[in-house]
């Protein structure tokens, strides 16, 4: 049974004695199907309504397109740097005992706990041409509130918890003798990083990335407050969704949502893809 | 290369775990440590490779003094007991990791690094599997594939860490012989631990038997086996049985009565009287021997292991006889010890 389940395709393979499969998976189908399928058909059949044609004017419309550039594309920014940052806040975590750690530990979760439109609000603060950061970065002539990277800002804030949380299990997990074992074969502490610890995190940090990228893509509350809102500049697609609700444009809103939730499934898949590519291959 | 331990002496977080130990390991010899968890035979394994510093003392390899150096630069071999291979590698590139790791003209060629990693797969007879993952081989063959990774950059000395620790009986007795033959055909230096006093004293040209932090004895297989030179070396290697005993006169005494046993050079006064239970003889009627009445039997493999209840005090000691010796059946049974040895009671 283990030795070619690469071969079987769509087989189920036979579960244990002990009883429970067919109750279980049934359950989450159902679950799934209510929490999750319902809702998002429902979308797809609303804006369907709207005809092809209607639907391709406001999908290339420019202030959409705009939207969904921004809204995407600060979003990767902020992904790759939680992605950066993150990683180096979880191996401290891991890897150093330090007087305040487990304060600094339970501190990386305030963004999951915090009401977003308070961090929004905090950060607006700060980041405004004179607040205290603001004013520090105004004669660098760096603007942070009221720019797209205000909303880099505000989802970094939001995604590192995501980033952090899936690699410090992992992180934990490496065997010391591994890194010894290289060192005995006289790699150096960056050579022991770079080619035997960094490959080994890399599912993680995929992973990390992608729940970071998807919630950004998604965040609502911190950015509206930091982002100014300007069209074609730094408005969000969520916004502009809830901007077309607000004129009853409820056809427009359904469509644009549509159109993120094709992207992001294209993304969340090609980054599953990944993950399964790489688990085959190191087990 | 040969390598002294000097007067080291390790302690974590003033915790001394290694006393003052020194050790001098001939070059090409294949050395044992062995002891009981927590004797400090795998600490002084990881100072030698330079895992950890030692608190004081040095360790040379020939006249260099390695403790001032890395463990980069100690070019040792290090296997350890759960293989620690490299798992997003396959099998090719963990053996030739070592030497693409190396800076400029010191590293070989691409081709030259899988040449010598294709040989030396050959040389633990796993040829055909260098484009596997460590996942996708079994627990004796990541062990093989650990020891070519160490062998592939020439180490000055192999260290081996419980190497045969997490695989099962069959297979670490068919490693062990093989590893003496890698051994005997490449004449690295090698030293490693074990707790296994079978493997110790088949595989090891010498073998150290540590205790405590300290080491108790140095010595080939038959010497710690025939002269064990302290109680723990008497009972920790081999089976043995002991019995509190009084020298008086040079003569050995249980209780009230002399059991033929004379000891001229002992100091008299109470004693602690050590034999194995296979080197015994049986005597009929007893004048001068140790009698016990029969308290349990058990056949084990080939011999009859008998536990006799000895004296007022009802001291329990082993023997063994063979199978079909009538004196099992006896409820009480008469012996002298053939070869055995005293050490002042604690």
């Amino acid at each position: 049974m283990t030795t070619a389940p690469a071969k079987a395709g769509w087989r189920f393979r036979q579960p244990s004695v002990i009883p429970g499969f067919g109750l279980t998976l049934g359950f989450s189908l159902a679950y799934l199907t209510l929490i999750i399928l319902i809702p998002l058909s429902g979308l797809v059949w609303r804006s369907a309504a709207l005809g092809w044609v209607d639907f391709w004017a406001i999908a290339v419309d420019r202030r959409t397109l705009n939207a969904l550039k921004i809204s995407f594309g600060t979003a990767f920014l902020a992904a790759v740097v939680n992605v950066v940052f993150g990683t180096i806040v979880a191996w401290v975590l891991v890897r150093y005992r330090f007087p305040g750690r487990r304060i600094a530990d339970a501190m990386v979760d305030l963004p999951f706990a915090l009401p977003t439109a308070v961090a929004g609000i905090a950060l607006t603060t700060l980041y405004a041409p004179n607040g205290w950061i603001g004013q520090l970065l105004m004669p660098l002539g760096i603007k942070v509130a009221y720019t797209p990277l205000g909303i880099v800002v505000a989802l970094v804030f939001i995604g590192l918890p995501f980033v952090v949380r899936t690699v410090q299990p992992i992180m934990e997990e490496v065997d010391k003798e591994v890194e010894e074992a290289a060192a005995t074969l006289g790699a150096s502490r960056f050579q022991i990083i770079a080619r035997v610890l960094f490959p080994g995190l890399a599912p993680a940090i995929i992973t990390g990335f992608s729940l970071a990228f998807a919630r950004g893509v998604g965040e609502y509350g911190s950015v509206i407050f930091i982002a100014g809102n300007l069209p074609f500049k730094s408005e969000i697609a969520p916004l502009l969704i809830v901007i077309r609700l607000e004129e009853y444009n409820y056809e427009a809103a359904t469509a644009i949502a549509a159109i993120m939730l094709a992207l992001s499934f294209v993304m969340l898949l090609v980054v599953n893809l990944v993950q399964t590519w790489s688990r085959k291959r190191y087990g | 290369m040969e390598v002294r331990v000097v007067n080291v002496r390790k302690e974590f977080e003033r915790f001394p775990a290694l006393h003052d130990v020194s050790l001098d390991i001939r070059s090409g010899e294949l050395i044992a440590l062995l002891g009981p968890s927590g004797s400090g035979k795998t600490t002084l394994l990881r100072l030698i490779a330079g895992l950890e510093r030692p608190t004081k003392g040095a360790i040379f390899f020939g006249d260099e003094d390695a403790s001032q150096k890395s463990i980069q630069e100690r070019n040792v071999g290090f296997v350890f007991q759960h293989y620690a291979l490299f798992r997003h590698m396959t099998v090719a590139d963990n053996i030739g990791f070592g030497l693409k790791v190396r800076h400029g003209a010191a590293r070989p060629s691409g081709q030259e690094i899988r040449r010598r990693a294709l040989e030396l797969l050959d040389l633990v007879q796993l040829s055909g599997l260098e484009k596997r993952y460590p996942a996708q081989l079994s627990g004796g063959q990541r062990q093989r594939v650990a020891l070519a990774r160490a062998m592939a950059i020439e180490p000055k000395v192999l260290l081996l860490d419980e190497p045969f620790g997490a695989l099962d009986a069959q297979v670490r007795r068919e490693l062990r012989r093989w590893l003496r033959e890698i051994h005997d055909r490449t004449g690295h230096t090698t030293v490693f631990v074990t707790h296994d006093q079978e493997e110790a004293l088949e595989l090891a040209d010498r073998v150290v038997v540590m205790s405590q932090g300290r080491i108790e004895q140095v010595g080939t297989a038959d010497d710690i086996y025939d002269t064990p030179n302290s109680p723990f070396v008497y009972s920790f290697i081999g089976e043995s049985s002991s019995l509190p005993v009084k020298v008086e006169n040079g003569e050995v005494w249980i209780a009230d009565r002399p059991i033929g046993l004379s000891a001229p050079h002992a100091p008299s006064g109470e004693a602690v009287l050590h034999f194995r239970p296979h080197d015994v003889d049986l005597v009929d009627g007893c004048s001068g021997c140790i009698a016990g009445t029969v308290a349990a039997s058990r056949r084990v493999a080939g011999t009859r292991r008998v536990e006799l209840e000895i004296g007022g005090e009802r001291q329990r000691v082993e023997i063994e006889l063979p199978v079909d010796h009538p004196a099992a059946q006896k409820s009480r049974v008469a012996f002298r010890p053939r070869r055995w040895k005293l050490f002042p009671a604690t």
